[in-house]
């Protein structure tokens, strides 16, 4: 176990580093920050003093060396743009992201296991062929589009819901800022959710109807029927549970790229979180936001697939007796 | 005599009437929130239009773009010596926080704007010593007659030398020093507005500083200011639609016939201090294409490319209606504008085709044009324009449009033949102009000169304007500069472009060509 779990760590922090290096070699491709920070007056001199101030005449290996070890540290300097350190930055727009990508994730399992299960056992009614070809749409449209649709409907021509921001929040604590606990704040909640968690809600709604469709088939549910059990017990008990074990892998790996996705619904929505963070950074060439934004998000996935990893070798004895025999 | 009753409910009434009249809250939004609230950080639009709700200056520009005074009450150069400019200052200030304003608040921020870290020390080189003469008069020496001093200080914001000393600020923010100074999300400014909270990128709110100097002099109707950047253009139109802002600056081109149509709300045009143009390499070989020599040397083919450019027909179809075409990179409040050469000619494609041939490009030629997609308005769809309308002369043009940073890290290494670019003039005089874009690039001067255009009598002109005293003589002067280089087709220029902002219909404001709103300004009409 120990020596698996070391494994899958040193190779999480290898996945860390090349992400580093990856991103770290395309920000030479994106512009020059010094450009944006200094006005047009500027002349040539000022502009080689900040460069060689902000360390950006070194070569790039000594650079990014220095970025390793900084990041290693969790210390990612200070933004070129807003002249405030990028941890606290990130630490203040994590809450927003989070709170965003929670409430739409359980918006699109709630959803998508239930009309999954609906559009399965009712699979010929009208309702369910609507839904099914509705999804279509969820599917296909870019998640920008779905945001101003619905910003134009709900907020411009119903005048019910806010168009941006997050409305009213409150603290908890030092770093935790709500917008849960508002009329306003949950207001503003309601669009930027559903358009993030409209195309995880198709994905889980189709996978939930494929699956029950295939479990529905087999002999147990067959035998299960045959034993006169109620409609009831045999869908939701016997059926259902058996579906459920890919549904979950999924969704788990889903909750990474909503975080990641998050970044054109905030966009859109004026949401203050991460995501519209580094849209703005990398508008502006701000490296060290950039960075810490890329290197976070890297973690995100490595943790949860590490995580994921660890629940197999616990689920899965084979993994286990492999590990063990050596 | 009024019973003693009736008297208080009249001024019980008469109080809150004065109140409902001015305790209005205006919501305001544009794209991008400024960057920091320490004034002499960063040299940036937005940050300075954020920072005149909160600060005063010398002097300033108000929605006219005239002078006006601000701190200072009168500004001459002294009679004795023509390098000292003094400045009179206004009593009784008070900053937000108590502090009383005198001449050494202006020594200490002008000082401090000069200092290595002040993105503003650009604007200041002129400057050789800053001097309080007693508390009430301040003296800026110059290392030579600079008629134009006043000029770059209308976006110098005067902050309090006590309040800096108490929170360690002197200095502007140094980037290496790796943390967040005070300055950054405090302000003490002397102001119409005085900060309540900001959260950055996210929203400011403000509210009326009933001790304003100018309270009595400014309608100051506005009593709350709540600020909100929203970066995507369709969410910000549909957030003034709902009624959930009240003036949107930076109107997108798309969007000016909807809002001007939609109910409750209205558009205030005007024109923008801007101009748009395109440039070329004129020396030397050409670095992005593969040509024996360089066609842009040749005065005819600039010429060509000038009568083949049809700036009517990117007004209409590109700009739908919103630019002013323009035959100069000056706007017309600009001092050294001339109508005489401002004028667009009209697109005369047979006399174009003879020019080509005349240079012996008759079977036209190849270049790459470069251009920014997301810096000025509808900048990619103007290049769209050009290439087609060069196309009929026979120059092949390819297009590379990138996103601003992008750009805007090439230029200046002299990565390109042929690009498209925009100027504003912030001091409202051609010697900007003069010394940025048309002086030969050498040290401080021609910095945005990337033409490789060099003319000796240009730059003679160019540092003889920046000292002459006599008004006269250096106005003949700026338009014996334009003259040459509107005779030398330097750049193609294309418009000026003009700003829009849409608002409540029930509100009175209108354009600053600037694009910077004095809140102080605004009335409601209800």
């Amino acid at each position: 176990m120990l020596a698996f779990l070391i494994q899958r760590v040193l190779q999480a922090i290898f996945v860390m580093f090349v992400v580093a290096l990856i991103s770290f070699s395309l920000f030479h491709y994106v512009g020059d920050p010094v450009m944006n920070m200094l006005g047009q007056e500027a002349t040539e001199a000022d502009r080689a003093a900040l460069r060689a101030q902000l360390g950006l005449d070194q070569p790039v290996v000594v650079q990014f060396w220095h970025f390793i070890v900084n990041a290693a540290q969790f210390e990612f300097g200070i933004s070129y743009r807003s002249a405030r350190p990028v941890t606290d930055l990130i630490l203040e727009r994590l809450p927003a992201t989070l709170e965003l990508a929670i409430v739409s994730a359980i918006f699109a399992v709630v959803m998508g296991i239930g009309l999954g299960i609906y559009t399965a056992l009712r699979r010929r009614s009208w309702l369910a062929n609507f839904i099914m070809t509705a999804s279509l749409i969820g599917v296909s449209l870019p998640t920008f589009l779905i945001g101003v649709l619905l910003i134009y409907i709900f907020a411009v021509e119903l005048g019910v819901l806010p168009a941006f921001g997050r409305g009213e929040t409150v603290r908890i604590g030092n770093w935790w800022s709500t917008g849960l606990l508002t009329a306003s704040g949950l207001r503003s909640l309601i669009l930027p959710a559903i358009t993030l968690g409209l195309f995880q809600l198709t994905l889980i709604m189709r996978l939930v109807r494929a699956e029950m469709l295939e479990v529905l088939s087999t002999d147990y549910i067959k035998f299960a029927r045959a034993r006169g059990l109620s409609k009831r017990v045999v869908n939701l008990r016997h059926a259902l549970k058996n579906t459920m074990i890919p549904v979950i892998t999924i969704i788990g790996l889903q909750l990474g790229t909503i975080i990641a996705f998050a970044i054109i619904t905030e966009t859109v929505f004026q949401w203050p979180g991460v995501g519209a963070l580094f849209i703005t950074a990398v508008r502006f060439v701000d490296v060290p936001v950039m960075a810490a934004y890329l290197m976070m998000i890297a973690l995100v996935f490595v943790v949860i697939n590490l995580v994921v990893d660890l629940l197999y070798y616990a689920v899965d004895p084979r993994l286990r007796a492999q590990g063990g025999g050596k | 005599m009024l019973p003693k009753k009736t008297l208080l409910a009249t001024a019980v009434i008469g109080a809150m009437l004065a109140t409902a009249a001015h305790a209005e809250t205006l919501r305001w939004t544009r794209s991008a929130d400024g960057l920091t609230l320490d004034p002499h950080s960063q040299n940036e639009g937005p940050t300075h239009a954020l920072n005149h709700q909160i600060f005063d200056t010398l002097l300033y520009q108000d929605m006219d773009v005239e002078y006006q005074p601000g701190l200072a009450t009168e500004w001459y150069v002294s009679e004795d010596d023509p390098t000292v400019w003094v400045f009179e200052l206004r009593e009784g200030v008070t900053f937000h926080e108590g502090q009383a304003f005198t001449a050494e608040d202006v020594v200490f921020s002008i000082n401090r704007a000069r200092h290595e870290d002040s993105d503003m020390r650009g604007l200041l080189t002129s400057i050789a010593e800053v001097r309080a003469v007693d508390e009430f008069t301040v003296e800026i020496v110059t290392h030579e007659p600079n008629p134009l001093l006043p000029n770059n200080l209308t976006n110098l914001f005067i902050m309090s030398h006590e309040w800096a000393a108490e929170h360690g600020v002197e200095d502007p923010q140094n980037f290496t020093a790796g943390e967040e100074t005070y300055a950054v999300r405090n302000a003490n400014g002397t102001g119409p507005f005085r900060v309540v909270s900001r959260e950055p990128d996210v929203r400011t709110v403000m509210e009326r500083n009933d001790d304003y100097w100018g309270i009595d002099h400014y309608p100051m109707e506005i009593s709350r200011l709540i600020y909100t950047p929203i970066e995507s253009a369709s969410t910000r139109v549909a957030a003034l639609l709902s009624g959930e802002v009240d003036l949107l600056q930076e109107t997108p081109v798309q969007d000016i016939e909807r809002l001007a149509s939609a109910e409750g709300l209205k558009n205030e045009q005007g024109a923008e201090n801007r101009s748009i143009f395109l440039g070329m390499r004129l020396a030397g070989d050409l670095v992005q294409a593969d040509l024996d020599d360089n066609p842009f040397a040749d005065v005819r083919v600039r010429e060509a490319m000038n009568l083949a450019i049809d700036a009517t027909t990117i007004q209409q179809a590109v700009m739908r209606g919103n630019s002013e075409p323009a035959g100069m990179i000056a706007p017309p409040f600009v001092n050294g504008y001339s109508e005489a050469l401002d004028e667009v000619l009209p697109a005369d494609l047979d006399r174009a085709q003879a020019l080509m041939e005349e240079a012996g490009y008759g079977d036209g030629f190849r270049v790459t044009l470069n251009c920014p997609n997301d810096r000025y308005v509808n900048d990619e769809q103007i290049c769209q324009a050009v290439v087609s309308m060069l196309a009929r002369i026979g120059i092949t043009v390819d297009l590379v449009a990138q996103t601003r940073s992008v750009f805007f890290a090439e230029l200046p290494r002299d990565e390109y033949d042929f690009f498209l670019l925009g100027w504003g003039v912030p001091t409202m005089d051609s010697e900007y102009v003069f010394n940025y874009l048309y002086h030969t690039k050498e040290g401080d001067l021609g910095t945005w000169n990337f033409t490789g255009y060099s003319n000796e009598r240009v730059d003679e002109l160019t540092v003889a304007m920046a000292s002459e005293v006599d008004i006269d003589a250096r106005n003949e002067m700026i338009s014996e500069a334009w003259q040459i280089v509107h005779d030398d087709i330097v750049y193609i220029p294309i418009h000026n472009q003009m700003l829009t902002w849409s608002m409540r219909d029930d509100i009175e404001f209108q354009v600053q060509s600037e694009n910077t709103p004095h809140f102080k300004y605004l009335r409601f009409n209800n």
